[in-house]
């Protein structure tokens, strides 16, 4: 290459930006499916297969019954119906694919086959679907009908105020379920208090965990102060599972354990956990997944927390790893599974995957969209960042509103975020005291209420945390102390919010599969059983439901732009007076050039999009105009609202046969009297960043075309400014205002305008 | 109080069938008052669900074809008259290499069944126990 030009680089200049953007600090792995890392095709997947003799499995995927290692064996076990396997592996995978997406097979009829499905003969069904088919057969398979959100709230210190506070704005934004964690492992009774107290603010019925270690966290169960589970991890390597600690038995006797007490559990895998912990034996991640979720179904879970989970980001990292991501959450749900489908650790730094991973599940709908969505600030979650966080809440409203999809959640206002921070701050001060725990001072109710996160506050920290935390475990305080305290504090809603849900576990209903509570009642895969099978069918957003998810913070409407239009008239009218002088006559000055305004240019509207007063931009023309040594003559156009004939026929009216239209919004053109309507001499489109100085140039422009000269156009530079997202809704209401003023054939008037000396 | 199993149309039992529902020491959900609990009337176990309930959540999960649910369930039924510690104390023999040998796994079963009338769990334990053999899991870990 000794012939390569010398370009004094070695490098492009836009890799250094592409350097720069958040994208680049994901790290992207190379497919290597003998070290662990590849999505779908793993160099041991074993190919699918089934032997039953007698109703006993002799092998399956490969592998004899002697040889099986614990999972295969649980799954043998557990999960495999020897009644429905012949049937279900006979049929070829390609027809199984097409059976998850053919909306006239009732999902009962593919769960039914699931039954009978080995392992790789799942993983080698959903491999056969893109993107686009896993994401609709997921929809289609999914167990509850209407969808449902999951918060995390936690925050860096384990306060409990802070964590109160925030478990109440969770509720109200409508999360099913709510988990904390601890930055200080003892800290569990304390934050389970917290939070316990803060959901029940409201309304009754928000399920809550704390994910502790086992023992202690069916401990927590036991005092009441919990309703569920999820932390029952599985893997899908018998070595990652050891290492783990556990094995199928004992996180399936785990399972009996709180269904015995009542609370809900489900299990947790996600893609990549066998990778992270470097026991792979180079198979791939969805095989490796669906032998977690045979497993968990083998264990008689409800429900999965699945896709991803902490693997999520090693996961992303791998070709094709968030497709395969949806694959394993589709095969949770046709193993009947209700599935909390993940979308929680955050497994990018770049918004764009993050918005792009979550589509499916929220157009799709999900059992538990996000299996943790940060309903805190980054910073404050215990976990980890979330895919989406209490700085991105908004976004996820805006998107739900974009597709009128049901994410579950609804935008809170911020009054009531206030109140209900400040009623559960109260509640649980009260309970502290009460309680003998701790003492809270009216400085530190303050800087909790108000606070975004952590960092504002001057509260509780984790070391005061620990001493509330030991007093309730000593002490043996359980859910109906806490009640009995709240009740005496004078907060009976919430003491009645609260025994609400711990009565739920005398009947059991909320074990059933994929049960959350809506309006103080338990629905789940039983009552509220998703029976999608095409358009019209399935869970569809009611008006009302719709009118919800549109009502976000700060619409605009027409009122609100006359509004704020009308609040400038005042000033404006001080600036400069408009005086009509009758019809405007064609001009001969051939050092003039004519100004045409727009019908509502300072009798309706009084700004530009950029914020500067129609006075000041007159006077801006007027300046660059007179400084060439030309006259400014302005008139008023009624005919048309369009900047081109408003600039068009200007310049016809104008002696110098040059002539600048201007709309009320700032929109400017400068044209020529012989041109067409859109060929104009110079186009000011961008009405926002046009400051006051482009006004001066562009009259200064005008004036050098009226003498013949060919000036250097003058360039409004834009930095990429999404222009249009950030004004035309207000542009269009401005507009259509403005053509509803204009009238045809309509003649133009002769302005005279005076600068009346009023601050600008 | 209908002694028929119950099945999905039966479901959620605490809306159709309020009187079906008790706590461990018999008392009925509907008498779980807020000044029951005030008046100190109302322990953890009135809260404490009961086998019987378990058993009418297993058999409507059965109704819809979730057989594990269902045996889940029923295991979990057997659970209820076993004391936390010795819940936990199953447990942990059950993690790897926490029990030396496949006796003491089949001891725990043993209990299970001759102290808590638990059959379910007390096979699940010694099915466990036989797996373990199999794949070595008696060693010591730490």
């Amino acid at each position: 290459m000794s012939n390569q030009a010398d370009l004094g680089a070695n490098r492009w200049r836009r890799t250094d930006d592409w350097d720069d953007r958040p994208l680049r600090k994901d790290l992207f792995a190379a497919e290597d499916p003998e070290s662990g890392f590849s999505a779908f095709h793993g160099v041991a997947d074993p190919k699918p297969g089934i032997s039953i003799v007698d109703g006993k499995i002799e092998s399956m995927d490969g592998v004899d019954a002697a040889d099986f290692d614990m999972i295969d064996a649980f799954i043998a076990m557990h999960h495999i119906d020897v009644d429905i396997a012949p049937e279900a592996m006979e049929i070829p995978s390609e027809e199984l694919a097409r059976m998850l997406v053919d909306m006239n097979v009732p999902r009962t009829e593919l769960t039914r086959l699931s039954r009978g499905l080995t392992p790789a003969k799942l993983a080698e069904v959903v491999a056969q679907l893109n993107a686009m088919e896993l994401g609709f057969a997921y929809s289609k398979m999914r167990a509850r009908q209407t969808p449902g959100n999951q918060a995390h709230v936690t925050n860096a210190k384990d306060d409990p105020l802070q964590m109160a506070a925030d478990a109440a704005f969770a509720v109200a934004l409508g999360f099913d379920e709510i988990e904390t964690t601890m930055r200080v492992a003892r800290n569990s009774w304390s934050n389970a208090l917290a939070c316990c107290v803060g959901s029940a603010v409201g309304r009754p019925g928000t399920l809550f965990q704390c994910s502790s270690e086992e023992a202690e966290e069916l401990e927590i169960g036991m005092a009441g102060f919990t309703s569920y589970a999820e932390t029952v991890s599985v893997y899908g390597t018998e070595s990652a599972f050891i290492d783990g600690d556990d094995t199928p038995w004992s996180k399936a006797w785990l399972a009996a354990a709180y269904a015995s007490r009542g609370v809900k559990m489900r299990c947790t895998s996600g893609a990549a956990a066998e990778l992270l912990m470097g026991f792979h034996e180079s198979k791939s991640l969805l095989y490796l997944e669906a032998r977690c979720l045979c497993l968990q179904r083998g264990m008689g879970s409800q429900g999965t927390q699945n896709g991803g989970i902490d693997g999520a980001p090693l996961a992303a990292s791998i070709p094709g790893g968030v497709r395969e991501i949806l694959a394993e959450n589709l095969v949770a749900v046709w193993l009947d599974l209700e599935c909390a489908s993940g979308n929680d650790a955050r497994h990018s730094e770049s918004d764009m995957r993050v918005g792009a991973k979550i589509v499916p599940y929220l157009i799709g709908g999900s059992d538990l969209i996000c299996s943790g969505f940060g309903s805190i600030l980054k910073y404050d979650n215990s976990f980890n960042p979330s895919s989406f966080n209490g700085e991105e809440l908004e976004e996820f409203l805006v998107l739900q509103r974009d597709f009128e999809a049901d994410g579950g959640l609804t935008t809170v206002e911020d009054t009531l975020s206030l109140a209900l921070r400040h009623q559960a701050i109260g509640a649980l001060s009260h309970v502290l005291s009460d309680l003998d725990l701790a003492e809270v001072s009216d400085e530190m109710k303050r800087s909790v209420a108000v606070a975004s996160g952590s960092e504002d506050t001057d509260s509780f920290d984790a070391g005061d945390a620990s001493e509330i935390s030991e007093k309730i475990r000593a002490r043996g305080i359980t859910v109906l102390d806490v009640i009995r305290s709240l009740h005496r504090g004078g907060f009976v809603e919430e003491a009645e919010n609260l025994l609400f849900l711990v009565k739920l576990r005398l009947s059991g209903d909320y074990l059933q599969t994929s049960a959350v509570v809506r309006d103080g009642k338990v629905i789940s895969a039983i009552n509220d059983p998703n029976e999608y099978s095409g358009p019209g069918t399935g869970y569809r957003v009611s008006e009302a439901r719709r009118k919800e998810l549109a009502a976000i913070r700060d619409e605009l409407t027409r009122d609100e732009v006359l509004r704020f239009e009308a609040a400038s008239q005042g000033a404006e009218s001080k600036r400069i007076e408009y005086r009509t002088m009758g019809a405007a006559k064609a001009g001969t000055d051939p050092t003039e050039i004519v100004v045409g305004i727009s019908p509502g240019f300072g009798t309706k509207f009084y700004q530009t999009t950029a914020g500067h007063a129609l006075s000041a931009v007159l006077c801006a023309l007027r300046g660059g105009i007179e400084e060439e040594g030309c006259t400014m003559r302005t008139v008023r156009l009624l005919h048309t609202a369009d900047t081109s004939f408003l600039g068009l026929s200007a310049a016809r009216l104008s002696g110098s046969g040059v002539g600048i239209g201007i709309q009320s919004k700032g929109t400017a053109v400068i044209h020529q009297r012989d041109r067409l309507p859109h060929n104009n001499l110079e186009l000011f489109s961008n009405a926002p960043i046009t400051s006051l100085d482009h006004y001066k140039a562009m009259g200064r422009n005008a004036a050098a075309y009226a003498r013949g000269e060919m000036p250097e156009p003058v360039v409004v530079k834009t930095h990429g400014e999404a222009l249009g997202a950030r004004y035309h809704a207000r542009v269009a209401l401005i507009y259509a205002i403005e053509t509803a003023m204009t009238e045809n054939n309509a003649p133009p008037e002769e302005i005279d305008v005076q600068f009346l000396g009023g601050s600008s | 109080m209908s002694d028929k199993s119950p099945g999905a149309m039966d479901y959620p039992i605490a809306e159709t069938q309020p009187d079906r529902v008790v706590g461990a020491r018999g008392r009925s959900i509907n008498d779980l008052t807020i000044e029951m609990v005030v008046d100190g009337d109302v322990t953890m176990e009135d809260l404490r669900i009961t086998p019987q309930a378990l058993l009418d959540q297993a058999s409507i999960a059965r109704s819809v074809g979730r057989t594990m649910l269902a045996a889940n369930f029923e295991r979990a039924a057997e659970m209820t008259r076993v004391p936390q510690e010795e819940v936990v104390r199953v447990y942990e023999l059950l993690r790897p290499g926490r029990a030396a040998s496949r006796d003491v796994l089949m001891q725990a079963a043993m209990n299970l069944r001759d102290t808590y009338g638990a059959e379910k769990l007390a096979r699940f334990v010694e099915e466990a126990a036989d797996v373990y053999e199999r794949r070595g899991l008696y060693r010591q870990r730490f």
